[in-house]
């Protein structure tokens, strides 16, 4: 059973599962935050082969020193500590583009990191189906402003003002897996200045 | 050539029209006194001669004023056409349909001529000729569905055809009805679809994809959409929502008639030779209410249809505010009496 329960949704809203090993000659976990728990709770189920094959990157934002040392206890072939997606992107980039045709790809934690990591191996021509998610910790989205097309990550309200161009902005369900973030349009468009209060949808 | 196409603008002072002759052929999309969602395919096989179904594009008195728009809308925001790296040869098949239609069904406006790989193709009206090599992007100023479709009426998309899906990994997109294609680009059918009310649950769109898997080479398929447009803005798109949104709080009972417009996409569906994409024609038509209750049979079937469409769809399509307005308009070209059967004019 996945750990976070979503409201049902739009066919565009991605859906999460339960990480669990696959057979696979090398092995890429992404995880932020509270997505640790799910690798540590993957470990009770995978071979302890899995971890002599598996690159982990983490980023514990929010969880702070909370599992780093069981992350390590796992003992994988390497654990990279980062503090941000974007430091981490170059790591990333390099393991996927010297991918071979045996890698899985594990994903834990926010839809962002999820998502944008999910975006760059689909980039490189990653399988669809060598990518799981498992989703863990904050609902916090990452939102495109369809007008200036600036991205603002973290959105916990509905609407929000955009971080780039200022507009106030109400977040739609609908998804891009490309862009990896959902869809934010100008919420007084018709009516300038109409602005209803924040409210905490995403947390 | 002046006078076959009209001197109009789609923005700022809108002086966009109808003719007669085109309020006549105008495709109204009711062939009934009520609309539901459904999988509305038919065959897209040649109509009667002078309706826009006469030839497989149709190109009307606004050819060359929307080829103007959209170059104003690409110069504003080139992300309005995008393709991805594998979609260059679904391009060209596109570009090779839509001159071989073109100079086969439009002799006096447009011009192909073929030796091997080496065309010539002459666009009378756009006052264009360009020499160059099929399957070369070299050899033209933009890549094939780009340099295409900025001389074609409508909006494109190509899909790709892959895991039993189809996927929108190219397209034009200018004369949209409220949805973004930087957005959507990368997307498969259900995903595109995914913001419209009731009909995934009405299983329209896995019966739909179902039908489309199996279109096949020479046999295309149409369909209409529609919707409401205040001004005859062709470019309703969210990226410049905040520039028209305004305007649809600005409509009042004596400006209603001729600023509102029913807006009906005819749309296309057709399978390519050469990459198996499938190409989607969006062609988009404007015509002011002031316009469409010229024809009786029209005003009052429109009527009905407003007067009786679910909340979720007047929603959705964004005219719920204008509906009451709309409606007492319409009401005044209902008599009650009944309608004929069929879209035509009476
Ligand atoms: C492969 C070709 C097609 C493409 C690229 C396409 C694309 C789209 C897009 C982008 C939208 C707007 C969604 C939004 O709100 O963001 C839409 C709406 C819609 N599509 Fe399609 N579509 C295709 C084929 C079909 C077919 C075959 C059907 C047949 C049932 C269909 C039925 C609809 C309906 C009912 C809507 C809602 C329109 C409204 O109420 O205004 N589409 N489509």
């Amino acid at each position: 059973m996945p750990k976070t329960v979503f409201e049902p949704s739009i066919k565009s809203r991605p859906t999460y599962g339960v990480l669990e090993h696959r057979p696979g000659t090398a092995h890429l976990m992404v995880a932020d935050a509270e997505g640790a728990q799910a690798l540590l709770d993957l470990a009770h189920s995978a071979p302890p082969t899995l971890w002599t094959q598996a690159m982990i990157v983490y980023i514990p934002g929010r969880s702070g020193q909370q599992f780093t040392q069981a992350l390590a206890n796992l003992s994988p072939s390497q654990l990279h500590i980062s503090p941000s997606y974007a430091a981490a992107q170059p790591r990333l980039h390099k393991i996927l583009q010297t991918a071979h045709a045996g890698l899985q790809i594990y994903l834990a934690g926010t839809e962002s990191l999820m998502g944008q990591a999910q975006a760059a191996a689909m980039a490189v021509g990653v399988p669809h189906r060598a990518v799981q998610m498992e989703h863990r910790g904050s609902l916090a989205r990452r939102v495109q402003c369809v007008h200036c097309k600036g991205i603002t990550e973290n959105v916990t309200t509905d609407p929000f003002e955009c971080s780039h161009c200022g507009l106030n902005l109400f977040v739609r369900d609908h998804y891009s897996r490309r862009i990896a973030a959902f869809q934010g349009v100008n919420i007084d468009a018709e009516d300038p200045g109409q602005v209803p209060p924040a409210v905490e949808r995403f947390t | 050539m002046g006078l076959d196409f009209n001197q109009e603008t789609f923005r700022n002072d809108f002086t966009f029209r109808n003719s007669p002759k085109a309020i006549r052929r105008f495709p109204f999309p009711f062939h009934e006194d009520g609309y539901m969602y459904s999988v509305n395919l038919e065959p897209h096989v040649p109509g009667p001669k002078g309706s826009v179904f006469e030839h497989t594009f149709d190109v009307d008195e606004h050819y060359v004023a929307e080829m103007r728009d959209r170059a104003l809308v690409l110069a504003e925001d080139p992300l309005r056409c995008q393709s991805l790296p594998h979609m260059t040869l679904a391009g060209w098949d596109l570009l090779e349909l839509i001159m071989t239609s073109k100079a086969r069904d439009y002799p006096h406006w447009f011009e192909l001529h073929k030796q091997g790989d080496k065309w010539h193709w002459i666009n009378k009206p756009l006052e264009i000729e360009q020499k160059f090599t099929f399957g070369d992007e070299t050899t033209l100023p933009y890549g094939p569905m780009e340099y295409i479709t900025r001389q074609t009426q409508g909006d494109f998309s190509l899909q790709d055809h892959r895991d039993d899906n189809l996927w929108m990994d190219a397209g034009m997109i200018t004369t949209q009805a409220d949805w973004s294609l930087d957005f959507d680009v990368g997307m498969s059918f259900h995903e595109w679809h995914a913001p419209v009310p009731l009909a995934h649950e009405k299983g329209i769109f896995d019966r739909a994809l179902k039908f489309l898997l199996n279109l096949q080479l020479g046999a295309p398929v149409r369909r209409f959409n529609w919707t409401m447009t205040v001004d005859p803005l062709l470019d309703t798109s969210p990226e410049t929502y905040p520039q028209w949104g305004p305007t649809r709080a600005s409509l009042t009972p004596e400006t209603i008639g001729k600023r509102m417009h029913l807006r009906v996409e005819l749309q296309t569906l057709i399978r390519l030779p050469r990459s198996n994409a499938i190409a989607f024609p969006i062609r988009c038509y404007l015509i002011k209410f002031d316009e469409l209750v010229t024809v009786p049979k029209w005003g009052r079937r429109l009527h009905r249809v407003i007067r009786d469409l679910p909340e979720e769809l007047a929603v959705y399509k964004g005219f719920a505010r204008n509906r009451p307005m709309m409606l007492d308009y319409l009401a005044q070209y209902d008599d009650g009496t009944p309608t004929s059967p069929g879209i035509w004019p009476d």
